[in-house]
């Protein structure tokens, strides 16, 4: 009896500080990304093909997404706003929520889903089909070859897919607020262009879509990197990919959106 | 065959999670020598070639490679002392998303500021070298096993090493790709002058290539001795491992409680 508890106590306490640990390594990977960055900046077109991969082939389902959250705000929006008779506010409602939250976030949850998940598939295989460790062997550093320029590269192509999202979002949300269903054309974009803050409003966004940029690249290489050479390994780093990063996108966007828009 | 071994390998101790792996390892290679490491399965093999490599770090004891400690060098000299080392691994492990073109010149381009027409002959050179100087357009995928070793072979020796290194380059090969392997790791050796250490359990095909070879066993060195000498040998492990007996000093039988005990336990736990 007491040896069974004893025995869960120290189960627990191993899961604990295996986390803790595993927090760690995640930790100093980062700085290791860091300090390895040289060849990636150097040699840009390492990253600029990363860039390729993980931005412009995530394109599609940003840009379609964006379309219809866009759409459908518009629908959503109208709905409730023409209610109390200000339909003409569509237009601050569809940016507003695009350019603060919806923009950043949701792009950031496609991200990961879409090119986090390849991130850490393609460098868990790389591993588990010993090219890291073929490439260390060849005395090229796969930090710094494999590694940053697929993390910099998610930094970079995040805010951009971001600014899309928000610029589709918008124009779905016209498409079915002035084509569609009629509200005044002048109105729509006047109000938006008054409401919406450059400072405010849409650096932050890039702000946030930036910060998530760089945890979904973080969780994605750490995985990869992190995972157990066999195929169940990389299956399941491949979903922590995704599931960790959602979290972290939502915690980390409660804590960002706590600071920028107090009182406001 | 010069004095002072290229390899040594003095005292080697390695112990993983608390599980000694290898234990007490001596060996001396010399420049041109073609040296085998045999042992069964998990025997250590590997191990010792990742110490060599500086992939691991030893417990006690050291590697010295051309009069330099492997694990006391820092990471600049590390890989400066692995671009002179090429090793070849298990499955090849070619860079998939790179043609193999482009997999021979990863070195030459990572490490050289060759301009491109001379990196062009010198690819080809190499793959020339494997045979394969046809194949230098496709991707590895569209390889087959035995192909795809002899690229990796062409990558390894690409910046021409002074050490090459080979984990298990038999396994899995059919007969005819097998003796291409075999015989290539002898030629190139030589026309490198270099010198090449074997991990491999191919007893047959290895012998028909190397100077020498160290039987290892449960982290040990069990035999060693010259191609001749293990061929005549006497000593019970080495027979049972040349002639692939069941019955020696080698069990069939992974160490497990009593037969009838296990029997009766699993019995009971079904009730």
């Amino acid at each position: 009896m007491l040896d069974s508890i004893l025995g869960s106590i120290r189960g627990l306490g191993r899961r604990v500080t295996d986390r803790i640990w595993r927090l760690g390594f995640a930790s100093r990977f980062f700085i290791a990304i860091f300090l390895h960055s040289g060849t990636a900046l150097r040699r840009f077109s390492l990253t600029i093909r990363e860039i390729y991969f993980t931005g412009v082939l995530s394109l599609i389902i940003i840009l379609v997404s964006g379309l219809f959250v866009g759409m459908v705000l518009g629908l959503q929006g109208y709905d409730t706003l023409q209610r109390y008779g200000s339909s003409e506010a569509l237009g601050i409602l569809v940016a507003l929520s695009l350019v603060r939250e919806l923009g950043p976030v949701v792009a950031a949850l496609l991200f990961a889903s879409r090119a986090g998940s390849a991130i850490t598939a393609e460098i868990g295989l790389m591993k588990a089909t010993e090219q890291l460790s073929a490439m260390e062997m060849m005395a090229v550093n796969p930090i710094a070859r494999v590694v940053a320029p697929r993390f910099w590269a998610g930094v970079i192509s995040m805010p951009l897919l971001a600014a899309l999202f928000s610029a589709l979002g918008v124009f779905g949300g016209y498409l079915v607020g002035v084509q569609l269903i009629g509200v005044d054309e002048g109105s729509f974009w006047s109000q938006m262009q008054a409401s919406v803050d450059f400072r405010q409003d849409i650096v932050n966004g890039v702000i946030k879509s930036f910060v998530f940029g760089v945890i979904v690249s973080w969780i994605a290489v750490f995985e990869g990197y992190d995972a157990d050479p066999t195929a169940e390994g990389v299956s399941g780093a491949t979903t922590r990919t995704v599931v960790t990063s959602s979290l972290a996108i939502l915690a980390a966007d409660f804590v960002l959106t706590a600071f920028m828009f107090r009182g406001i | 065959m010069s004095a002072e071994p290229l390899v040594k390998i003095s005292n080697l101790n390695f112990t993983y999670d608390r599980r000694p792996v290898l234990t007490g390892i001596n060996m001396e290679i010399h420049r041109g020598q073609v040296v085998a490491i045999m042992g069964s399965s998990g025997c250590g093999k590997t191990t010792t070639m990742r110490l060599i490599g500086g992939q691991l770090k030893p417990t006690s004891g050291s590697v010295s490679i051309g009069g330099q400690v492997v694990h006391e060098l820092d990471d600049e000299g590390l890989y400066a002392l692995r671009r002179r080392m090429g090793m070849l691994f298990q499955f090849g492990a070619l860079f998939t998303d790179m043609s193999v073109y482009d997999n021979v010149a990863f070195q030459m381009r990572e490490h050289t500021g060759l301009p491109d027409e001379l990196i062009h002959d010198l690819v080809l050179m190499k793959l020339h070298a494997v045979g394969l100087r046809g194949v230098h357009h496709l991707m590895p995928s569209e390889l087959s096993g035995g192909m795809a070793r002899r690229v990796a072979l062409a990558r390894a020796i690409a910046l021409d090493p002074m050490l090459m290194m080979y984990d298990e380059p038999f396994a899995g090969l059919d007969p005819i790709s097998l003796s291409v392997v075999g015989q290539l790791i002898r030629t190139l050796n030589d026309a490198l002058g270099a010198c090449s250490i074997v991990v491999t359990h191919d007893v047959q095909e290895s012998l028909k290539i190397v100077d020498y070879v160290y039987f290892v066993s449960e982290g040990k060195i069990v035999a060693e001795g010259t191609a001749d000498e293990i061929r005549k040998s006497t000593a019970p492990y080495v027979h049972q491992f040349i002639w692939g007996e069941a019955d020696g000093p080698v069990p069939f039988h992974y160490p497990a409680p009593p037969y009838g005990d296990a029997m009766l336990q699993e019995v009971s736990r079904a009730r």
